[in-house]
């Protein structure tokens, strides 16, 4: 093991984990202001509970995605120097923009949402959760765009004295096809992880804790949650179809190694399991659906879907000697993984929909386990989506222009990159359980009871009346 | 002026407005344990920087991006080669961020015992890093002609970076204090005041070592007036913390450390990382720049997001401008 292969497990680890907390912070922003919103309109106090309630599981998660993303920021330049001062002209702009555009934006107004109840007028109390979503939204597309000029670079040009990329046309890498149907598709998939968490803790609710007074706030969290699931479900899969074309347009080799698909095939069938030979060179075993491959990477039944030996071959004449095939195991899998675990949240959405339909109170064990197993499902989606994205890019850093293994830092020595590797997976491992316990414990205590909430009184100066919120 | 001179000057306000604005809440954080006598006056003084620590640390993100895209040499440089003090600030800022909202979020004395010691250890730790990594950057590192950094650990280590460390987290301490004072009333308020001036004549001792030992080793005329400028700031938020006008005591130090900051990045211009082996090496404002093309775009983007981003920023500080003592902090 060379410090390379560590600092590759380290971007790796370090990702998916800050992974795991985004897609939470990107949809729930969102559910918690239209929570708020709704109580603002109607003044019934059930939405202000919820409000409160999905409030504080969000800033549960929302802390570890915060400081998770510190990490993010700088380990470009720690693990990844060369790769940085290759693309930095051009991938240091989005970083920057993002931070000055969106995580202040996130950052101060979250701040003025949790301290804020019985310092800010109500609708300015209001706009502060609108403004903290959206710069949690704006965030992903920012990085997002950065993301995609790995995947397809454009607006660009490699300078032949320093052998680095310049921008030359920062619109086009803003509006880079893959960024378009990157950033609906990841949106998409973090409205299922939320729209999954809150039908969850509704559901536990409404089966556990029959008969409570809040009975009517969880049955409305449980629907509201389980149709925002379905929205998103349908959403993912037309995005997702979307990206699978214009994959196959820009990073052929992707789509071959998602699907396993050794030779070149004019019309292509989608493979619902395939088993290669151990060297990974030809297939040995295969269950296949005609045509659908070729309509999925082509939008043409008959279409061409290019096979991972003639890509390799292409490669090997194009860039020279090498192999360009990324894991096949590890794409073909992480690609099922992703549609199967997110399509099945989905599905219990509907199994939740169905059992309180006319009024109907849902008691099943069994509904009450799938519901409990939803959150999970979403995230495993994304993340094995993510592995897939850039496991599949493998063994480009940028794709055409830059491998990995030339992306690395060399002034860290492989004990630097052991240490800090060991140290981020430590601590990581240990919040998170943490982090899970809390979730477990607020999700288990229910709505709040906001009953003796004083409405803000600017009239006089109450120097000793409590904060409505304190750390 | 050029574009790189406006970057240079750019990234040198990110880094003095995350200074002057963390500088406080690492503060706060590292005299928990001091002012904070049991359990309600610790939430108290957390309560002073609840709602503003996050945003004070995108100063710090937004600083490090504005780098990447500005100056990606000095990015990958930096990191790559101060790799494990980066590293303990990185585990530092993530037990302290993840320790202000967790603290709380269960009764038993335990849980809170620990997280007291994360925002301790989480403030101390970057308080001095930060003043051991930029009197490094001031002083110079090796650097081969690939702009390489291949010091090790050790190099890191000399005793003007120490005296650095030991500055920044003096000059923090008290300005964390005089924070302290300036947002609470009562007990606390007033130990706070009375903390602050004798943290505040240490910080000066070493503030003025540091600066004069800095411009010996490399100078400009503007770092020198600046230097001045930053001694006499302390001194003035000195002598209002003597007298408990906070106000002004706040603005002393905030000027102070502004001015410190300053002085250092005018003493390295218009290099950003000199080397001491070879002087390709070093790193200046002009080799390590991105294309005037990207410098152009980001400059438009500073030039109309940085008002919006101040205003609002401000509005915060205004919307919580009232002191909090015991009697604010909910009995649960
Ligand atoms: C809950 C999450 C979730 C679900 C249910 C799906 N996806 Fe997905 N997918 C993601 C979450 C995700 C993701 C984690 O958000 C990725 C990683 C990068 C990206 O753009 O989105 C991703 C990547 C990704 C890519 C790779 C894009 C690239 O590398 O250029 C393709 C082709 C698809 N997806 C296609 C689909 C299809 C056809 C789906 C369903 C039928 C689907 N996804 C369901
Ligand atoms: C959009 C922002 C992202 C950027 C800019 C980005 C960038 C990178 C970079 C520079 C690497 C190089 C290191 C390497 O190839 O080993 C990498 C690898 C990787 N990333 Fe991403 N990434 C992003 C998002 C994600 C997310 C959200 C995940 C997972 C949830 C993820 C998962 C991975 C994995 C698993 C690798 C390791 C691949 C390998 O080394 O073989 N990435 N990414
Ligand atoms: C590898 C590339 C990435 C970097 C450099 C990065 C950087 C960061 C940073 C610095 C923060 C903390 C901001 C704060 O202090 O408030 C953060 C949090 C966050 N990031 Fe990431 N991130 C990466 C990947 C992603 C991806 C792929 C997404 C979404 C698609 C994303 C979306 C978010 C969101 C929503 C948060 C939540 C908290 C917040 O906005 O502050 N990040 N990230």
């Amino acid at each position: 093991m060379d410090a390379l292969d560590v600092a590759r497990w380290q971007f790796g680890v370090t990702t998916v984990y800050h992974f795991l907390f985004v897609p939470l912070t990107i949809g729930l922003s969102v559910l918690v202001a239209i929570l708020q919103t709704m109580w603002h309109r109607t003044g019934n106090e059930r939405y202000l509970k919820l409000t409160k309630f999905y409030g504080k599981l969000f800033l549960i998660n929302f802390a570890m995605g915060v400081v998770t993303g510190i990490v993010q920021e700088f380990q470009f330049g720690m693990n990844w120097s060369d790769y940085s001062r290759f693309v930095g002209d051009v991938f240091g702009a989005p970083l920057a923009i993002e931070a000055l555009v969106a995580f202040f934006l996130e950052s101060t107004f979250i701040g003025l949402w949790i301290f804020g109840w019985d310092r800010l007028p109500k609708r300015a109390h209001l706009a502060s959760i609108w403004a903290a979503a959206i710069g949690t939204n704006l965030s992903a597309y920012f990085i997002l765009a950065a993301n995609s000029f790995m995947q397809n670079p454009v607006g660009y040009r490699i300078n032949a004295d320093t052998g680095r990329a310049e921008l030359t046309d920062f619109p086009a890498v803003l509006t880079n096809k893959v960024a378009l149907i990157t950033f609906p598709h990841t949106l998409a998939g973090s409205f299922l992880v939320a729209g999954s968490l809150v039908t969850a803790v509704g559901l536990w609710h409404v089966i556990r804790n029959r008969g409570s007074a809040d009975t009517g706030a969880y049955r409305f969290a449980t629907k509201f949650g389980s149709w925002v699931v379905l929205v998103a479900s349908a959403a993912v899969l037309f995005t997702g179809d979307i990206q699978g074309k214009i994959m196959t347009d820009v990073q052929p080799m992707k789509m071959a190694a998602a699907e396993g698909l050794y030779t070149t095939e004019s019309p292509a069938s989608f493979s619902v399991l395939t088993v290669g030979s151990l060297d990974g060179s030809r297939e040995v075993f295969a269950i296949k659906i005609p045509y659908l491959l070729s309509y999925l990477g082509t939008g043409d039944p008959n279409g061409t879907v290019h096979g991972i030996n003639d890509l390799q071959a292409q490669y090997a004449t194009q860039y020279g000697a090498g192999s360009y095939t990324p894991i096949i195991p590890v794409t073909y899998w992480s690609f099922r993984f992703m549609i199967a675990f997110g399509m099945a949240a989905g599905a219990i959405a509907l199994l939740v929909l169905w059992s309180q339909r006319k009024g109907r109170t849902p008691s099943s064990k069994w509904l009450l386990r799938a519901g409990l197993a939803m959150p999970v499902l979403p995230l495993l989606a994304n993340s094995f989506g993510w592995i897939f994205t850039e496991m599949g890019r493998q063994p480009w850093i940028v794709f055409g222009e830059m491998l990995t293994r030339n992306g690395v830092s060399r002034s860290v020595s492989l004990a630097e990159v052991l240490t800090s590797f060991a140290a981020f997976t430590l601590i990581y491992a240990t919040l998170a359980v943490i982090e899970v316990k809390l979730l477990l414990r607020y999700a288990k205590a229910g709505v709040p009871d906001v009953s003796e909430e004083h409405p803000i009184d600017d009239t006089h100066d109450d120097a000793e009346r409590p904060l409505a919120f304190a750390y | 002026m050029e574009l790189t001179t406006i970057w240079f000057l750019l990234v040198a306000v990110l880094f003095t407005g995350y200074f002057i604005l963390e500088g406080f809440d690492f503060g706060v954080g590292m005299l928990l344990p001091v002012l904070g006598r049991d359990d309600r006056e610790r939430r108290v003084l957390i309560n002073t920087i609840g709602p503003v620590w996050d945003g004070n640390e995108v100063w710090l993100i937004t600083a490090g991006g504005a780098m990447f895209a500005a100056f990606p040499e000095w990015y990958a440089t930096l990191f790559s080669g101060f790799y494990l003090p980066l590293l303990l600030i990185l585990l530092a800022l993530i037990a302290r961020g993840v320790a202000f909202e967790y603290r709380h979020k269960r009764p038993e004395a335990s849980w809170k015992r620990r997280w007291d010691a994360a925002i301790v250890v989480g403030s101390l730790l970057p308080a001095i890093l930060w003043g051991v990594a930029f009197a490094n950057i001031l002083r110079g590192v090796p650097l081969d002609a690939d702009h390489e950094y291949v010091g090790g650990l050790l190099n890191l280590l000399n005793p003007y970076a120490l005296l650095g460390g030991a500055t920044t987290l003096a000059l923090f301490l008290t300005h964390g204090a005089v924070f302290i004072a300036l947002k609470t009333t009562g007990d606390i308020r007033e130990r706070a005041g009375a903390l602050a001036v004798r943290l505040g004549v240490g910080a000066a001792v070493l503030a003025v070592g540091f600066l004069t030992w800095t411009l010996s080793i490399r100078s400009s005329a503007a770092a020198v007036v600046l230097a001045v400028g930053a001694a006499l700031a302390l001194l003035g938020g000195l002598a209002a913390a003597r007298v408990r006008r906070e106000g002004w005591a706040f603005t002393g130090t905030a000027v102070a450390i502004g001015l410190a900051v300053a002085t250092l990045f005018a003493a390295l211009f218009p290099n950003v990382l000199p080397s001491t082996l070879d002087a390709a090496g070093t790193l200046t404002a002009t080799n390590a720049a991105s294309t005037p093309y990207t410098l152009k775009i980001m400059t438009w983007v500073a030039v109309i997001f940085t008002p919006v981003v101040l205003a609002y920023q401000g509005w915060t500080y205004w919307v919580f401008r009232k002191r909090i003592g015991v009697a604010n902090i909910p009995q649960h």
